[in-house]
């Protein structure tokens, strides 16, 4: 950048009167990483970025925290943090007071943490019996404002479960009578260990909150052991570890550019443009962890609550459909648009032979600092951002013509085993599961039960939407709509995501059906 | 109860949805069976009653049990049951009974329940084959007044009185719901007279109580009328002063 593109820059963001003061400081520093020069690329990768076939999530040129980091909390518990000068708490209110510090020390992309722990086992030792649920209410009630207000950022994430217990159902509780955007949550749901009545409490807060987020336990230990969690939005990743950067490919784009047979795609195109995202991918990690020196340096590996051989870096996708849709197109199988992804059993296979083609690449292809991937990249369905514009999200169903719900998760379903850092496919339900909040439950186990990673939905009445995975109140949309300022640094996102994909126009899934059912 | 001349059984299907939170516990699998010795003046899907005007598109099949289970097998996961509705099922009792049985019998199946939403007007004898093959009913009361039953359905309600108590007696009954429409069955006096009848049935029933919604309803003069969501509740009120009811109202 031109250092006069970077006074320019600097004036307008100064000057803006839609951002808060802490929101101008957090994009100055983000702008003045875009004047560094950028990790060097070879010249095709550098074009494909330029051209956003490949797309750096606009990280900044010079990394220097790794994207996602997950500190072992229940670590740092046991032997304090010598950094921050915080011995070990030894009861419910310390620990509560330890995290908070804690957390405003744990760097990420977004500046706030996108992982608070897991929180059921971080605060088990120090919820006796002594504690009442009422003491435990109002205590965590009172943590919670804390995060809300001082970490405004709705991919600030924690985790909970795969099994029950006091804390998990007190954390509900709070939710449903505080309905705040963060924290976002994660119920770690596992078909043989997590009761129907603990799923049944989580589907009651997201009528209330659009919280939690369910994820499949077992598919995870699978992938990641059992010590993983999901953060941010969708993205899973191992505790002590985390990602060091996300990249991802536009397969739209790749498709565009293609133009010809399905075969000559997977065997030459896509291989083209999964190796140019590899290089930028290498190239970023290299710049962070030789360049930056970030694991040398920062406290958290100092004092072993990060390793670098827990970490990896996560390589998106996102435009299937429209991929898809292209090459069912290019080989005049289209069926003039009938025969589309989500909608036509050939469309569908090809889809998944997509993602397998580049889940087969990507596990080929050697990474450095990846330990925490097995020497490779995880892949992930990359769930978009706000600049995205007539593309669909990871391998989602475009917004507005998602199938009914069981050809939906038939749809989906059959790839998300592939992708270990997460995948999400939002479903919309309408309001008369309100009074039958078992039948999300026995949905959630049929995911399950069918393959499904993630799985996360909406109620179409909620106050609160899912923008790419992260939540906003649809009030506070339409506050920066009207008056500019507001307190979540995420909400400005949403406002540009909103505008762009018309998320607010989801397919809503009748479950039920109504007219049938009066006679 | 096998198939009758060695023709393989079939029933006439309205329609079948895979996923419902509406029509008993859980997600179920729901089979509307065509035909219903009924002509409710409030039916949602008149479709379904012999001689009234079909809906576009609308295309009733004889399906044989296999071809049911073929589109339950699909869905099983994600269900924890399958429900007969209508129409009024219970006018197909012998495909009910091969169908219930046929999944009892198949080990993917095996674990969905089995229950049937029903006007009640059947013979006991039809309760009694069906009870080793489902798990509960959901039995809608029209009205006690006969008169009035009459009125909505153009057919008495003994039968339907009959098949709550022998449903509550087979261990069957799983809800009864209560169709309410301004003018025509919420009469206080009659409405504590109806919580009187069924607290001696059940005092802990399960009760759903549904506002008739015009929507869909066939055009009838003079206009058939909603109740508010206020003189439902009032409903619902006047029903627990009777006895602990366990009332959802919708």
């Amino acid at each position: 950048m031109e250092i006069t593109e970077l006074i320019v820059r600097a004036q307008e963001l100064v000057q803006d009167g839609t951002l808060a003061y802490d929101q101008k400081v957090r994009r100055l520093a983000a702008l003045a990483t875009e004047a560094v020069p950028y990790p060097a690329l070879s010249g095709a990768c550098a074009q494909a970025l330029e051209k956003r076939v490949i797309c750096d999530m606009y990280e900044g040129n010079a990394p220097y925290t790794a994207r996602y980091i997950l500190p072992d909390y229940e670590l740092a518990i046991r032997q304090g943090l010598s950094y921050l000068e915080m011995p070990p708490p030894t009861d419910l209110d310390g620990a509560l007071a330890f995290l908070q510090v804690m957390y405003a020390y744990v760097p990420s992309v977004t500046t706030y943490p996108v992982y608070l722990g897991d929180l059921d086992k971080v605060l088990a030792p120090f919820v006796t019996d002594e504690i009442t649920d009422e003491q435990l209410d109002t205590k965590l009630r009172r943590f919670w404002i804390g995060i809300d207000r001082m970490l405004p950022d709705a991919f600030v994430h924690l985790d909970l479960g795969p099994h029950d217990s006091r804390i998990t159902r007190s954390i509900f509780r709070v939710e449903r009578s505080l309905r705040q955007a963060v924290p976002n949550i994660t119920l770690k749901v596992d078909p043989e260990i997590t009761p129907d009545d603990l799923i049944e409490d989580a589907v009651r807060t997201v009528f209330e909150t659009g919280k939690p987020h369910f994820v499949n336990h077992p598919m995870m230990v699978n992938d990641h052991g059992e010590h993983y969690a999901s953060v941010s939005c969708y993205n899973s990743l191992k505790i002590g570890g985390g990602s060091h950067t996300l990249v991802r490919l536009n397969l739209k784009e790749v498709a565009l550019l293609h133009g010809g047979s399905v075969d000559e795609f997977l065997t030459a195109t896509l291989p083209r443009y999964v190796e140019l995202t590899a290089e930028l991918a290498e190239a970023r990690i290299r710049s962070l962890v030789e360049g930056q020196h970030f694991f040398d340096t920062h406290w958290l590996a100092a004092e072993g609550l990060i390793d670098i051989d827990r970490f990896s870096a996560m390589f998106g996708i996102f435009g299937l459909a429209e991929c898809v849709n292209l090459l069912m197109a290019y080989e005049g199988r289209d069926r003039d648009g009938e025969a589309r992804y989500g909608h036509d059993a050939d469309a569908n296979l090809l889809a998944i032979q997509v993602v397998e083609r580049v889940a087969e690449l990507v596990a080929a292809r050697p990474m450095p600092y990846c330990e925490g991937g097995g020497g490779h990249c995880y892949l992930h369905s990359q769930s978009g951002i706000d600049l995205d514009q007539d593309v669909t999200a990871g391998t989602r169903i475009p917004v507005g013509d998602e199938p009914g719900l069981l050809e939906h998760i038939a749809t989906c379903a059959p790839h998300h085993h592939l992708f270990a850092s997460g995948v999400s496919d939002i479903f919309h339900v309408d309001e008369t599961v309100l009074r039958n909040p078992e039948a999300m439950v026995d949905i959630i186990r049929g995911g399950f039960a069918s393959g499904m990673r993630d799985f996360t939905f909406n109620l179409d009445s909620n106050e609160f939407i899912r923008i790419t995975g992260y939540l906003v109140r649809k009030s506070d949309l339409v506050t920066i709509a009207e008056c500019g300022v507001v307190r979540h640094t995420s909400d400005h996102l949403a406002a540009g995501a909103e505008n762009s994909f018309h998320l607010t126009q989801r397919a809503v899934k009748r479950i039920g059906c109504n007219e049938r059912d009066a006679r | 109860m096998s198939a009758t001349l060695g023709r393989p059984l079939k029933g006439f299907v309205a329609d079948t949805i895979s996923f419902s939170n509406v029509d008993g516990p859980g997600n179920r699998f729901v089979v509307f069976l065509q035909g219903c010795n009924f002509d409710c003046v409030a039916c949602h899907n008149p479709q379904t009653i012999p001689g009234h005007q079909p809906l576009e598109g609308f295309d009733p099949h004889h399906l044989g049990v296999d071809d049911l289970l073929e589109r339950i097998r699909p869905a099983a996961p994600f269900v924890r049951g399958i429900t007969a509705s209508g129409g009024e099922a219970t006018q197909q009792p012998t495909f009910l009974h091969a169908l219930f049985a046929a999944v009892k019998a198949e080990p993917a199946l095996a674990h969905l329940t089995c229950f049937v939403d029903s006007n009640g007007a059947t013979e006991q004898g039809v309760w009694d084959d069906l009870a080793p093959v489902m798990d509960g009913a959901m039995i809608d009361l029209k009205c006690l007044d006969p008169d009035i039953h009459h009125q909505m359905t153009g057919q008495p309600n003994g039968e339907v009185l009959a098949s709550i108590g022998h449903l509550q007696r087979l261990g069957l009954l799983y809800e009864v719901r209560l169709l309410i429409m301004a003018g025509v069955n919420d009469d206080p006096g009659l409405v504590r007279r109806t919580a009187e009848w069924l607290a001696a049935v059940n005092p802990e029933m399960r009760i759903k109580l549904i506002g008739f919604r015009a929507h869909g309803a066939r055009p009838h003069d003079p206009p058939l009328v909603e109740p508010t969501p206020e003189a439902l509740l009032t409903v619902a009120d006047l029903l627990r002063q009777v006895a602990d009811f366990n009332i959802c109202v919708v």
